[in-house]
């Protein structure tokens, strides 16, 4: 599909404008990056020569160098190991796969539960309490439960992860498509009530596009947690593939290597960030609006 | 009386809510194929509730209305009129072309037969070459000839429009008024149009039905016998402006009618 916010403006200034655009928002994003780096040193620099202990005292375990985060990536992951920054890619992509299926499964699920809760009322009233009562139940908690279900049925191993992902990334989804759903204009649907259009078309070529805007917020909260869920499900799992495993691994050893941690939490950070891109792109190309209304 | 009527409305009367706002008491009114009546009155009239009675977008809850009759709800399910609203309400994500031809998607027509329909309206409309455009590139006026265009697709017998150009400014509302004519002229259709602009109704129509409010009833339907085609030379015509005086008299009766009463609703 196209980019179709431009092409009213055929004028040859155009591409220029996004260019400049683009050009702008690198900009911004490098000046932030760069300013928040140069805050975490000047902050760990005051406070280690003026000795402040408030609100906790900085040492190399509280704030290593950041160069010494940066440079432990080269560095072997363990003795006689290749480097870190090697093996936290291949642990990210093993976590990348998880999180992608389950933020499909969730997805899906999350879709079908918002559009079943908009067409009847008493699923809605009946089954909300449960969907929004979920969400309080920790992931670690349900992690065995899924991993022993999932077991021995000829599943991938990590099936049982995608599927903790997914419980995390259901819920927006599906509070969104329910509030998009609801709020298509009246006036849209008393057209296709005059067209005698069935529900199924009407759900189809009114309702759902009226609602990729809210779909797509929902999607961008759920990219992010399904790393998040990723990550987590991976802990009571035994899974030592992915990033949780690492994350696990090198928290043990934190007081001998700080750096490690910092530099899987960057990774794992890295992953999130690249997921609710994938999303934000996506979005760009996929939903139609004036202008005016992009975001 | 003739039973074919193009809309046939007996004895309609719709109360909103439970011992609600009476919005509507025992119309009776018959339009002819073909011809073009305004519906005109102050706001909280129903001539907009009145227009939807027509559609089935609103059940009345006494009498019923017939469109060829057929009782409305029928007409609706066998796609017998179009309908024009005051905002163009097309589909933002759709292009012009895709927009016109929604009601054609519906009816499962062919791929190349839509586009063929589709080019020949847009052509009436004088939006040729605006098929691959989004509605959001278009002016308020342009937005409102796709929805005319959209109404016309499937060659309803009778179009249904709700202050089609209450939006727009004066100057484009003219010129729609004038273009409208001419579409009407070219399909046949009967219209049925709600306004509360009296030059528009007068100069559009063959008849106009003046309504007042609370509850809406007929006050008197006047008819316009200016000869059609109607031009801008019309709306100089001395007796142009001596049938829009009678319909403003109408209406200021009704409104006094109201005013000496409490403001309600």
């Amino acid at each position: 599909m196209r980019r179709v916010g431009y092409t009213g403006a055929s004028d040859c200034g155009t591409e220029y404008v996004v260019t400049v655009n683009v050009l702008k928002r690198v900009g911004i994003f490098l000046l932030v990056l760069a300013a928040t780096c140069a805050f975490y040193m000047g902050y760990r620099q005051l406070f280690l020569s003026t000795g402040w202990t408030w609100p906790f005292k900085v040492d190399q375990y509280a704030m290593p160098r950041l160069q010494d985060i940066v440079s432990r990536l080269w560095e072997p992951a363990a003795t006689e190991q290749p480097p870190l920054a090697q093996l936290l890619v291949q642990r990210a992509l093993f976590t990348a796969r998880e999180a992608a299926v389950g933020f499909a499964i969730g997805a899906l699920v999350g879709i079908a539960i918002g559009v079943v809760f908009h067409f009847s009322n008493l699923m809605r009233r009946g089954f909300q309490p449960y969907v929004v009562g979920s969400q309080t139940v920790p992931i670690l908690a349900i992690a065995p439960m899924v991993v022993i279900w999932l077991g021995g049925q000829g599943l991938p191993v990590w099936m049982p992860v995608a599927v903790i992902s997914a419980f995390l990334t259901f819920f927006p989804v599906a509070i969104n498509t329910l509030r998009g759903l609801d709020s298509t204009d009246p006036r849209k649907l008393e057209l296709m009530r005059s067209y005698a259009a069935s529900e199924w078309s009407t759900l189809w070529r009114v309702k759902f596009p009226c609602s990729l805007p809210y779909l797509f917020s929902a999607f961008k909260v759920a990219a992010t947690a399904s790393v998040v869920g990723a990550i987590i499900g991976e802990l009571p799992s035994s899974i030592q593939d992915g990033l949780g495993g690492a994350i696990l691994n090198f928290a043990q050893y934190y007081s001998l290597d700080p750096s490690a941690l910092w530099a899987t939490n960057i990774i794992a950070a890295l992953l999130g960030i690249l997921f609710f891109c994938i999303v934000a792109v996506t979005e760009h190309f996929v939903v139609r609006r004036a202008p005016e209304n992009v975001a | 009386m003739t039973s074919a009527a193009a809309v046939s409305i007996r004895n309609v009367s719709k109360t909103f809510g439970k011992g609600g706002t009476k919005a509507l008491q025992n119309i009776e009114l018959d339009f002819q194929p073909g011809e073009f009546v305004s519906l005109i009155g102050p706001s909280g009239c129903g001539k907009s509730t009145l227009l939807r009675v027509i559609g089935d977008l609103v059940e009345p809850t006494e009498g019923e209305a017939l469109i060829g009759g057929k009782p409305a709800h029928q007409a609706r399910l066998d796609r017998d009129y179009g309908m024009v609203f005051q905002e163009a309400t097309l589909m933002d994500w759709r292009t012009i072309e895709k927009n016109v031809s929604l009601p054609l998607e519906l009816m499962g027509w062919a791929r190349e037969k839509r586009r063929d329909r589709v080019r020949e309206l847009l052509e009436l409309v004088e939006l040729t070459g605006f098929e691959g455009h989004y509605p959001w590139q278009l002016s308020g006026g342009m937005q409102q000839r796709v929805a005319i265009a959209r109404a016309l697709t499937f060659n309803p017998s009778l179009i249904l429009m709700d202050e089609p150009f209450g939006a727009l400014d004066e100057m484009t509302r003219d010129r729609l008024n004038l273009e409208l004519l001419r579409i009407w002229e070219a399909t046949s259709a009967t219209v049925v149009f709600v306004t509360h602009s009296i030059f528009e109704a007068v100069f559009l129509s063959s008849r106009v039905v003046v309504m007042s409010a609370r509850p809406g009833r007929v006050q008197k339907v006047v008819e316009i016998d200016l000869p059609y085609p109607r031009t801008t030379e019309t709306r100089e015509d001395v007796h142009f402006f001596e049938l829009a005086t009678e319909v403003r008299e109408l209406l200021r009766e009704s409104h006094s009618g109201r005013d000496a009463a409490p403001e309600g609703t």
